[in-house]
């Protein structure tokens, strides 16, 4: 599939180009925000990408920053549009994480990302769609319908976050947010196209992220470039008091090392591990070619590759569809209909208003996941269940650990396919949760990982190559993706038909 | 055949803070419904808790007070359940690795001084309240959630299975009563419910292993817990005799009908799928840490009791009476530093008068020592007038009756004046009963002679050897100067005049 | 491992959701697939292996015993349910 023609100029453009512009009084930040407006209406009936368009407030922010750009104050996200994931507290303005339990409720508060996003400029335009709580790898678990990958309407541009993966994809937004757990934003950055980056868990708060799963949920940036999520981690980093695992270390400029110009063999001296497990018999063909050929490439950029053994890998799926569930189980506990949220309109006593409340509110697949995590910490079976998982959890962990003493950077496939068609594991709980399969390790161990776009599939679907470091190694991560996005267009590509 | 009453009890003791052992809201009393609740107290989506320094130095405290170990690293744990009052649907509490270990507490009993050991003692987080009654009708049949408490840091703290009788529970609960209010950890109001105790009750046979127990819970006052266990006992014991099993379970304490009887509410062998809490990671304290707190400890009720004994010269006994309460001993301190340590006898007649008329004043008015309407410099001033002779004892009565009622009066008109700030009130009185005590000799010599004139049938019983006479004519005297008159100096004068009598 | 109707009422039970004779069936398979996959740590050897609670190693922080939240009743209760002078609403719980 040949790449869509630039259409508009500044449809699919980068946050640089768009501060570029901003700066050089070519557009202002209102005409933007209108912009953008625009585009995600006329999207929203094909992709579904959208919960909440906000056009009273988004006019609003970005007048003022427009007037931040007239002062000569601007930093590099001023007046720059900007959707977050519906799990996001956003203070005035609706939040549902995709939920029925949630539908109407509005948040009282921002989440500290969010804050941190809003101080540094942004103009929020609204809340992206998701899978119900964040919990899935397609967004098809949604109490609004599924998100459409703009690539192929008929498929999933997978999840959680796949509203947010969507919005960058198709060109309506430079910058979302999304939520990593099991790979809920590296996933649909894989399936859509898109750059989506996992930060090391603690880098960013989550004060204000609807909690599923609390000891793996990572707040992260979705955008077209690694220079781009840079940008963006900059702002939604740092230490925030209210969150008891966030990690308290000086604040970092994750560009710094992105700046160093360019050279012919950038990646000299860096060790790229291959894990064995990664690459067994059973990786659909497309992505196995497009990981080799994007190797291939990194090594002409001067990187070596080794191959590394991480055997425990193997029971990450299992380890995390234990430790999930159970976490997430007790979570959602607070939705009862008592305080907020939905309420049953019947009920006979107590009781039975919980388990009525309940069962309206909470789709198929968070029941499933509740009742599994009930089941794994209930008496007689969390020795067995979580306690063993936990155990297994540090059994993977000490791989990688061990594993960066041998290697900078492991590589990957981010997923075992390319975007599958809407509805087709549905079905199937087990085989859905497979497509973490690669993704999964990062969140139990903590450590950064970052998917790029690197190939598409003879059909003309994205593939996602995915970079993992050790904790607190984004920077180098999004160097390497950086130099990789400098030598090759990949991330460039935009779909047909999602064009201002 | 006899039974044994194994008790074991469980206390839950809400930590004096300011601030809730999560969030920064306010844990004061008496707000309003809901107007103390954060967005982590009422479980809002997204939010996450922090931990209280002060929470965790007051158990701290506790832990060192009872000879505990302090768990240099323990870890909070989820207790999930739904209730309506517990708004995140799990308690924040500890499970497997408390904050404090072990520890023992020392309870007087008939029998003597016995130590009742202590299992652990943990931080947690207390629920909201749910108000079942006078709500308005036309709401219909609801219960109205108070989520203000939520959050209030409570210590946990579980004693063994070592009491074997209701008094020894009462001796138990009041014990560690007075040490953490002792200690500054808890104000220990249980009308407030910051003191609450549950009683695990089960009897058995003499040298069969343990029973069945039950749990007794809304025991608010000492005088409950005694009674609820008496009953308890008795049913468990007429159940077993008929033939029966006792079944384990929670049960609620019913004061209007003296009984206990299952709770409704809750489910037997509930599964509280306790795990750590993601969101905490464990809690770590150094041996600096615990050093301060010790440092900062005052010293215990114990240790201040002998001290009293050797330096102040007090009995044992008024030691610890005085030791009972933290309050009292440093109510009688206040005197004590007040009073000029020159007269030898002024610690004993501070103890005395604190015992004595202070406490029965307290008593007959149910107040407690720190709504005292005579502050401790008043009382200083008023026992300093004995020492110095201007009044007898008797006569001091009167005057403290005096103050305490006219402080009474005063703190009802003025609230919030400064009690110390009536200064004089002792002379006051004194001057305008005209109540100053006549040691003038001449004065008494001449009272004396008019007495003896006008008894002669007593005089000569005196000298016929009846030392009753002698305290008759002590007695005439003393009314005769109106109570005025120094008994010590009409003793003394009168047998001088007496023995010069001729023969 | 697999499920009984009743361990599935249970578990509804204690999580507080109703489940229709459909729904229950339909879970019921489900949660038989999901533990299939999860029973293969049962092989696994984790003979003295700490348990990973935390993704981190961190000492947990805390804050001083200040009072630093207010009054926010009237913002928090104005999506509630059911509210009264103040209070939070449920059906008469009985004791």
């Amino acid at each position: 599939m040949t790449a869509a023609p630039h259409q508009g100029a500044y449809h699919a453009a980068t946050i640089g180009e768009l501060a570029r512009a901003l700066r050089g009084r070519e557009i202002s930040s209102v005409e933007l925000a209108q912009q953008a407006l625009t585009r995600i209406g006329e999207s929203q009936a094909a992709l579904n990408a959208f919960i909440t368009v906000d056009a009273e407030s988004a006019l609003i922010e970005a007048r003022r920053a427009d007037a931040v750009l007239a002062r000569g104050d601007a930093g590099p996200l001023t007046g720059i549009p900007i959707a977050h994931k519906d799990v996001l507290m956003t203070a005035g303005l609706r939040t549902t994480c995709a939920s029925r339990m949630l539908e109407h409720f509005v948040a009282p508060y921002d989440a500290h990302v969010v804050a941190r996003l809003r101080d540094a400029g942004t103009v929020l335009v609204g809340k992206t769609n998701m899978d119900e709580f964040a919990m899935g790898s397609s967004s098809e678990t949604s109490h609004f319908g599924p998100v459409r990958n703009p690539w192929s309407a008929a498929c999933v541009p997978g999840g959680s976050s796949g509203g947010s993966a969507a919005a960058v994809a198709a060109g309506l937004l430079a910058a979302t947010t999304g939520t990593d757990t099991g790979g809920s934003i590296r996933q649909p950055a894989a399936l859509t196209g898109v750059c989506g980056l996992k930060p090391t868990y603690g880098v960013c708060s989550r004060y204000g992220l609807v909690a599923f799963a609390s000891s793996l949920d990572t707040p992260g940036p979705f955008a077209r470039t690694a220079e781009d999520c840079a940008l963006l981690l900059n702002a939604m980093a740092g230490h925030d008091e209210r969150d008891c695992t966030s990690i308290d270390r000086p604040r970092e400029d994750y560009l710094r090392v992105l700046r160093a110009p360019a050279t012919a063999r950038p990646l000299a001296g860096v060790r790229i591990g291959l894990p064995r497990e990664y690459f067994a018999d059973g990786l659909e063909r497309d992505v196995a070619g497009a990981v080799d050929a994007a190797l291939a490439e990194l090594r002409a950029l001067g990187a070596t590759t080794v191959d590394i053994d991480l055997p425990m890998v193997r029971h990450a799926v299992a380890v995390y569809y234990v430790i999930a569930p159970a976490e997430a189980s007790s979570n959602l506990s607070r939705f009862d209909g008592v305080r907020y949220g939905h309420r049953a309109a019947q009920y006979a006593d107590l009781t039975d208003m919980y388990c009525r409340t309940r069962a309206e509110g909470f789709g198929a697949e968070v029941k499933r996941r509740i009742l599994v995590g009930t089941y794994v910490l209930s008496h007689g079976y969390y020795d067995a269940y979580y306690l063993k998982a936990q155990q297994v959890r540090r059994l993977i962990a000490r791989d990688f650990l061990r594993a960066f003493g041998e290697c900078d950077v492991i590589a990957g496939p981010t997923a075992p396919t390319c975007a599958f068609r809407i509805g087709a594991k549905a079905d199937d709980p087990v085989q859905m949760y497979l497509n973490d399969i690669f993704t999964i390790a990062a969140n139990l161990t903590g450590m950064p990982a970052i998917s790029i776009p690197c190939a598409f599939t003879h059909d003309g679907l994205p593939i996602g190559l995915q970079l993992q470091g050790n904790h607190f190694d984004e920077a180098r991560l999004l160097d390497v993706a950086h130099r990789f996005q400098q030598a090759t267009d990949w991330h460039r590509r935009t779909p047909a038909g999602f064009v201002a | 055949m006899s039974y044994e009453i194994v008790i074991g009890i469980e206390t839950h003791a809400q930590l004096s803070t300011v601030s809730k052992i999560f969030s920064g809201a306010s844990t004061a009393f008496g707000a309003a419904p809901n107007t103390q609740a954060s967005a982590v107290d009422i479980a809002l989506p997204g939010v996450l808790p922090v931990p209280n320094r002060g929470a965790v130095d007051r158990a701290i405290r506790f832990g060192l007070a009872v000879g505990g170990t302090i768990n240099r690293r323990s870890v909070f744990a989820r207790k999930n359940y739904f209730y309506p009052d517990l708004p995140k649907g799990y308690q924040i509490s500890q499970y497997e690795i408390p904050v404090v270990q072990g520890g023992s507490v020392t309870i007087a009993t008939g029998a003597g001084e016995r130590q009742v050991r202590l299992t652990r003692a943990h931080l947690e987080e207390d629920a909201g309240k749910s108000l079942h009654e006078g709500l308005p009708r036309e709401l219909g049949e609801v219960t109205g959630i108070d989520l203000n408490r939520a959050g209030t840091p409570l210590l946990e703290i579980v004693s063994e299975p070592d009491m074997r009788s209701a008094e020894e529970a009462v001796a138990y609960a009041k014990a560690l009563h007075s040490l953490v209010t002792w200690i500054g950890i808890c104000d220990g109001d249980m009308q407030e419910g910051n003191f609450r105790c549950d009683a695990n009750v089960s009897v058995r046979r003499a040298g069969e292993p343990l029973g069945t127990r039950c749990e007794i819970k809304n025991l608010n006052s000492f005088r409950f817990l005694a009674q609820a266990i008496d009953y308890e006992a008795r049913r468990q014991v007429e159940l077993i005799e008929d033939g029966g099993r006792v079944v384990q379970q929670t049960r609620l304490y019913d004061p209007d009908r003296n009984e206990t009887r299952p709770m409704r509410s809750k489910e037997d062998a509930q599964d509280y799928r306790y795990f750590p809490d993601p969101d905490l990671p464990p809690l770590t304290i150094d041996d600096a840490w615990i050093e301060r707190a010790r440092a900062a400890l005052p010293e215990l009720p114990a240790a201040m009791r002998a001290r009293l004994v050797a330096q102040h010269g007090i009995s044992d006994y008024d030691a610890a009476q005085l030791t009972a309460s933290r309050e009292l001993v440093d109510y009688y301190d206040a005197v004590s530093k007040a009073l000029p340590a020159t007269h030898a006898a002024s610690h004993k007649i501070v103890a005395n008068f604190v015992l004595g008329e202070f406490a029965a004043a307290r008593n007959r008015d149910a107040i407690p020592v720190r709504a005292s309407p005579v502050p401790p410099e008043e009382l200083a001033e008023l026992l300093r007038r004995i020492t110095d002779g201007t009044l007898s004892r008797k006569m001091a009565k009167d005057v403290f009756d005096e103050m305490w009622s006219e402080g009474r009066n005063v703190s009802v008109q003025l609230t919030g004046v400064e009690m110390t700030a009536l200064s004089g009130t002792v002379d006051a009185i004194i001057g305008r009963r005209g109540l100053r005590q006549t040691s003038d000799p001449g004065a008494i010599e001449t009272l004396a002679g008019q007495v003896i004139a006008a008894n002669p049938a007593i005089v000569a019983e005196f000298r016929a050897g009846k030392e009753k006479a002698f305290n008759a004519l002590v007695g005439q005297v003393m009314k005769a100067s109106q109570g005025k008159a120094d008994p010590a100096q009409v003793n003394a004068i009168l047998r001088r005049m007496l023995s010069l009598l001729s023969s | 491992m697999s499920f009984s109707p009743d361990d599935v009422a249970r578990l509804a039970r204690l999580a507080r959701i109703d489940l229709d004779a459909d729904a229950a069936r339909d879970v019921r398979g489900k949660l038989d697939a999901i533990f299939a996959l999860i029973d293969a740590l049962q092989s696994i050897d984790t003979a003295g292996v700490e348990p990973m609670a935390h993704a981190q190693d961190l000492v947990l922080p805390l804050r001083d015993d200040t009072v630093t939240a207010g009054d926010c009743r009237e913002l928090y209760q104005a999506q509630a349910p059911a509210v009264a002078g103040g209070l939070y609403l449920v059906p008469k719980v009985l004791e």
